[in-house]
């Protein structure tokens, strides 16, 4: 059973994500081939790797993929790995991973599972689970022929302790192959966001905050604990808060430790976005609010007069711990 | 410009989702089909992409069984010149989907592929990677802006932590687009009267090489999340009631 890791980074870091499947594949007992992909100065990712219990990490290296390209991480993945008879492969479910594995897959005429929350290696592959329809259910996968693909939702996988292993690191030059779709600038919001999907902790605001000034309400109290914002759909229909904060069935799937849910009424469609939350709080003056129906801690009241008083004791909590 | 945009049927987002008797797939008989909400996008994209070129086609593609073309109906009673529906009752994957497509795109001369990021239904957000593999195409996902000049093709794509990536890339490229990136139309009367006369372009599986190909993921065992149970709900004014709930984040849940 050979199974491959495909490791993520963003500038030489390794995300989080890597670590947690990283873990699980311990867990059961597989010691996994890491996969980094860049050019120079991932020896620090590999390191951390290895600090999780990675004895092998291989780095592809190119010029080209310095930066982020579909066909270029496609090509230069198949080119390596279709020499070692993969049985399985993963990688994160981030914006990365869900972008080149379908391509990926392609090149080795082999099925994907997406955004799994559960992978079982077994024998020659492996089954998985994965939400379906935002979460309203789940199914499990198992793949018929060639490598089993899939990639694994980030946050939901525990990351084990330091196993303090020096990794085998092979450097091997890839083959990027013909890339056409090419990055020619980065735009940046200006604002450092925490990312929703990685997100331990997520304030949410919904229609109700009547603005997009009023969300800042909800970026004090989220900037005291780390967290990130997300918004209902009728929050961002209203121009109160950009599409890529929107949480639920057409929006981003979130499963944080903690959802504080202010001011959004608990439709369907949202609910299917994070209702795989450990925790979630809900703040709404409507006491009939579907929401309290989801909720471990419920606030009935205006959210306007509860958030700052909330943002005031995580400030007390923080300056005691 | 050929442009060709693939759609998909799924179950309305109120849909109340129920496990069917053998826990293979959802019970799919109370359920009310829709257009994917993220082709819509698509295909109002594809609409504004060939009234800017002032020339070309839009060809919308779906698979499936019959019922898909109430939706191919739909997309061009939105606008689009023609539909082609891929007639099949047998269980699909993004693999067979993916590969079933480009065969279509192939046969129909497409120049261009719009397709939603994502099927709200299975969310595997796969298939557009799939199609331009098959097709060696150049492909982008996550799409909140599409420009396109002669044979090149400007997009950003949106990533996570409030960035966006520009991309260029020369046409024919899968274009995979997200919520954002335009307000879709509505039907309009016109429309739906074209719409309901229009000859539909039906496909077997065998039609495009397909017959002897499989699905390579099998699903089963359908289950539904546990449910939540309401929990607490905290008294007093707003201040007692922040304190209480820091203080059981804490102390109970042991989140914070
Ligand atoms: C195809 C489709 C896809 C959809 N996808 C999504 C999706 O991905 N995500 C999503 O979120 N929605 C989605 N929706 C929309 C969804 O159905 C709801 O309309 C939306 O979630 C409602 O947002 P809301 O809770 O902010 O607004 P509302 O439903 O208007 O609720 C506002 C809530 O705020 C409360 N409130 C008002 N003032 C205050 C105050 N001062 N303090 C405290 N509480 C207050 C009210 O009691 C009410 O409960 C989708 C709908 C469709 C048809």
């Amino acid at each position: 059973m050979s199974t491959y890791l495909i490791a993520e980074h963003k500038d030489g870091q390794l995300k989080k994500a890597s670590l947690e499947m990283l873990s699980e594949c311990l867990r059961q007992g597989t010691q996994p081939t890491c996969i980094l992909l860049g050019h120079g100065a991932l020896e620090a990712a590999a390191g951390e790797l290895g600090k999780a219990g990675a004895s092998k990490v291989v780095i592809l290296e190119h010029a080209e993929l310095a930066s982020y390209s579909s066909e270029g991480f496609a090509n230069a993945l198949y080119g390596y790995l279709s020499k070692q008879s993969p049985s399985v492969i993963m990688a994160g479910a981030s914006w990365q991973g869900k972008d080149y594995l379908p391509r990926l897959s392609a090149k080795f005429n082999a099925g994907l599972a997406s955004d799994c929350t559960e992978f079982k290696l077994s024998g020659n592959s492996a089954t998985v689970r994965r939400p379906v329809f935002a979460g309203k259910c789940s199914q499990a996968v198992s793949f018929s022929s060639g490598p089993a693909i899939f990639s694994v939702r980030p946050n939901v996988l525990a990351v084990g302790g330091d196993q303090s292993t020096t990794p085998q690191i092979e450097k091997v030059a890839a083959d990027v192959g013909q890339i056409r779709a090419k990055v020619t600038e980065v735009l940046s919001s200006g604002q450092k966001k925490v990312d929703l999907t990685e997100a331990d902790i997520i304030v949410s605001g919904g229609r109700s905050l009547k603005s997009a000034d009023n969300f800042k309400l909800l970026f004090d109290c989220a900037s005291v604990v780390g967290a990130a914002v997300g918004a209902s759909r009728a929050a961002v229909d209203a121009g109160y808060a950009p599409h890529d904060m929107q949480v639920g069935q057409t929006g981003k799937t979130v499963s944080p430790k903690l959802y504080v849910a202010c001011g959004i009424s608990g439709a369907i469609q949202h609910l299917a976005g994070m209702r795989t939350s450990k925790v979630i709080v809900a703040i709404n003056k409507d006491p009939e609010a579907p929401i309290f129906q989801k909720a471990d801690y419920g606030i009935v009241g205006d959210l306007f007069e509860v958030v700052p008083h909330l943002t005031e004791e995580l400030k007390k909590l923080k300056a005691n711990s | 410009m050929n442009i060709i945009v693939l759609v998909k049927q799924v179950p309305d987002t109120e849909t109340k989702i129920k496990i069917s008797g053998d826990k293979k797939s959802i019970e799919k008989t109370d359920v009310k089909w829709v257009i994917n909400p993220y082709d819509e996008f698509a295909i109002e994209q594809a609409l504004k992409t060939k009234e800017q070129l002032k020339a070309g086609s839009v060809t919308v593609v779906s698979m499936g069984p019959d019922r898909v073309v109430e939706s191919l109906r739909t997309a061009i009673a939105m606008g689009a010149d023609n539909a082609v529906h891929v007639k099949t009752d047998q269980p699909l994957d993004s693999y067979l989907v993916g590969k079933t497509l480009a065969e279509v795109v192939k046969k129909e001369s497409g120049q261009l592929v719009f397709t939603g990021k994502q099927g709200i239904d299975d969310d595997q957000a796969a298939t557009f990677g799939f199609v331009a593999e098959f097709l060696n195409w150049p492909s982008a996902s996550m799409v909140v802006k599409c420009e396109i000049a002669a044979d090149k093709i400007t997009v950003q794509r949106e990533v996570e932590g409030g960035t966006r990536f520009v991309l260029q890339m020369p046409a024919p490229a899968v274009i995979a687009v997200d919520k954002g990136i335009n307000t879709p139309r509505y039907a309009s009367l016109p429309g739906i009267m074209k719409a309901k006369k229009k000859e539909i372009k039906t496909y077997s599986m065998s039609d495009l090489g397909m017959a002897s190909e499989a699905i390579k993921t099998v699903s089963a065992d359908y289950a539904l999340p546990p449910e939540r149970q309401a929990g607490k709900k905290l008294s007093g004014d707003a201040a007692s009631q922040a304190k209480e709930l820091v203080r059981l984040l804490r102390e109970e849940a042991k989140v914070i």
